[in-house]
C-alpha cells in the first residue's frame, strides 16, 4: 500500500465522517449546550461573587470541557457499528488503526474544535480575564484531540455492549486525569500571569504520545468487540 | 524451554502444581511477615517526631508497594495472554485485579489514618495519596469492563487492552499528579521531608514488603485456581478433581 493511498483513505473518510455528520447537526450541538450549561451551574451552585468565579473559572471550564467530551463519544462508533459499516472497515485493506484515527479526527472536528471556540464565551461568563483567554484556548485545542483520543479507546471497548455509557465514563476518566491537570494549570497559570509554556508544552507531548500509539489500541479494541 | 511454557500453560497441570505449590508461598508468607512484624512492632525504635505513631508504614508502605506491582503484573499477564493467546495468563489477570484494588485500598486506608494524628484530617490531597486513588479507579474500571462482558474469551481481551493502556498511563499520571501538586500554593505537606530513615525502621519494612509479596503470591494462585475450575467446568480433566 502505498503512502498516497494511506493519505488519501485517511482524507476520504474524514470527509465521508463529516458529511454524516452534518447531515445531522443537531445532534453536534448537544455536547457544546451541554458544556455551556455546566459552566452556567457553578455560579448558580457555588457564588455568584466574581472574583471567586475567576479564581475556580480554569477547573470549571476543564472539568465541563472533558465531561462534554465524554458526552459526545456517544455518537462516535457506534452507529458505525450498529449498520455494519464498521466491519467494512476491519475488512478493508486500509490499515484499521489509520481508518479509527480518521473517524476520531472528524469527531475532534465536529465536537472538540466547536468547543474549543466557544470557551471564551463561557470563560468571560466566569470572569476570566482576557489575558487568560489565549492559554485557555490554546491548552483546550491541545487537550481536546486527547481526551477524544482516549475516549476513542474506550468506546472501542465498550461499543458492543448494552451497559456501556457509565462504563464509559469508569474507563475514560481516570485516563483522562492528567490531560485535566495540565490543562487546567496552563490555564490557571495565564491566570495568575505565570508563564503557561510548561505545562502547555506537557499537553503538547502527551497529545503526540496520544496521535501515536492510540490508534493502535482503538484497533485492537474494535476487533475484539466486533468479534 | 517453549515445552515447558506449553506445558506450564496447560489448565490440569496448572491446577496441580498451583496446587502444590500455594502452601509453600501462604507458610513462607507467614513467617516472613510474622517475622517483620515484630522487627516494625518491637526492635524498630520509635520515631522522634511521630512516635510510635509511624509504625502503620509497616502496613502501608507494603500495601503501596503490592497495589503499583500487583498492576503490572497484571498488565504483563494481559499482554501475554494477548500476544501469545495463552489462556492461564488472563486467567491469572482476571485473578490478580481484586487482589490488587485490595492493596490499593488498603493503602489508602492506612494512609488515612495515619494522617488523621500527624497532619490533623483524614484526607489531603497529597501527591501520593492521590495518584493511588486514581489508581483504585483504574483497577475498578478493568474490574468493571471484565464483569459486563459475557463472554470469556472477549472479556479476557478487551479488558487486556485497557490493562494496557492503562500501564502506558500509570507513569504519566504518577508524575503529573506530583508535577501538579508541587506547582499548587497554599498549604504543602512537607512532613516527609523527614530525616532519611534509620536502619533497624528500614529493615522491617523491606522484609514486610517479601512477606507481602509472597502473600499476593499464596492468594494468586488459590485464586487462579478457582478461576481454571470455572473456565475448564466443561472439561473432562476436571472430573478427577471434583
Amino acid at each position: 500500500m502505498s503512502r498516497a493511498g494511506w493519505t488519501g483513505a485517511f482524507v476520504s473518510q474524514v470527509r465521508l465522517d463529516l458529511r454524516v455528520a452534518f447531515r445531522r447537526w443537531g445532534q453536534m450541538l448537544n455536547p457544546l449546550m451541554f458544556f455551556l450549561m455546566v459552566t452556567t451551574l457553578f455560579p448558580l451552585a457555588v457564588s455568584p461573587e466574581l472574583s471567586l468565579l475567576r479564581d475556580i473559572s480554569p477547573g470549571v471550564l476543564w472539568v465541563a470541557a472533558l465531561l462534554s467530551s465524554l458526552l459526545a463519544l456517544n455518537v462516535l462508533f457506534h452507529s458505525d457499528v450498529d449498520d455494519g459499516s464498521m466491519e467494512l472497515l476491519v475488512l478493508s485493506p486500509q490499515p484499521l488503526a489509520l481508518l479509527l484515527l480518521a473517524k476520531t479526527a472528524a469527531h475532534w472536528l465536529i465536537s472538540g474544535l466547536p468547543l474549543v471556540a466557544i470557551s471564551p464565551l463561557a470563560a468571560v461568563g466566569l470572569n476570566m480575564p482576557y489575558d487568560a483567554l489565549g492559554a485557555l484556548m490554546l491548552s483546550l485545542l491541545l487537550g481536546t484531540p486527547i481526551l477524544s483520543l482516549i475516549g476513542a479507546i474506550g468506546t472501542a471497548l465498550t461499543v458492543g455492549l448494552r451497559r456501556g455509557g457509565a462504563l464509559l465514563s469508569l474507563l475514560v476518566l481516570p485516563l483522562a486525569m492528567p490531560v485535566l491537570i495540565f490543562g487546567a494549570r496552563a490555564t490557571d497559570m495565564a491566570l495568575t500571569s505565570i508563564d503557561p509554556r510548561g505545562a502547555l508544552y506537557l499537553l503538547a507531548a502527551m497529545l503526540m504520545l496520544a496521535l501515536t500509539l492510540a490508534p493502535f489500541a482503538m484497533a485492537a479494541a474494535i476487533r475484539i468487540s466486533l468479534d | 524451554m517453549w515445552k515447558f511454557f506449553h506445558q506450564f500453560a496447560s489448565p490440569p497441570h496448572f491446577y496441580r502444581l498451583a496446587g502444590n505449590i500455594y502452601p509453600w508461598f501462604g507458610w513462607a508468607a507467614l513467617i516472613v511477615i510474622v517475622a517483620s512484624s515484630y522487627g516494625g512492632l518491637v526492635w524498630a525504635p520509635p520515631d522522634y517526631q511521630q512516635g510510635d505513631g509511624f509504625r502503620i508504614i509497616y502496613v502501608h508502605v507494603p500495601s503501596a508497594w503490592m497495589s503499583m506491582f500487583i498492576y503490572v503484573y497484571m498488565a504483563i499477564s494481559a499482554g501475554i495472554g494477548l500476544i501469545w493467546r495463552i489462556k492461564l495468563a488472563h486467567a491469572m489477570a482476571a485473578a490478580s485485579a481484586p487482589l490488587g484494588a485490595s492493596f490499593t485500598f488498603l493503602a489508602l486506608v492506612t494512609g488515612s489514618i495515619w494522617g488523621k494524628p500527624m497532619w490533623g484530617t483524614w484526607w489531603v490531597w497529597d501527591a501520593r495519596l492521590t495518584s493511588e486513588l486514581i489508581l483504585l479507579f483504574l483497577y475498578l474500571g478493568y474490574m468493571a469492563l471484565r464483569s459486563s462482558i459475557e463472554d470469556t474469551n472477549r472479556a479476557d481481551r478487551a479488558s487486556a487492552v485497557l490493562a494496557l493502556v492503562g500501564v502506558v498511563n500509570v507513569p504519566i499520571i504518577h508524575y503529573s499528579v506530583e508535577w501538579w501538586h508541587t506547582l499548587h500554593q497554599g498549604p504543602t505537606v512537607t512532613k516527609f521531608a523527614a530525616p532519611s530513615i534509620t536502619v533497624e525502621m528500614l529493615l522491617p519494612m523491606l522484609t514486610m514488603m517479601l512477606g507481602f509479596t509472597l502473600y499476593f503470591f499464596a492468594l494468586l494462585l488459590m485464586s487462579v485456581r478457582g478461576e481454571v475450575l470455572q473456565r475448564e467446568r466443561h472439561s473432562k480433566w476436571i472430573n478427577e478433581y471434583v
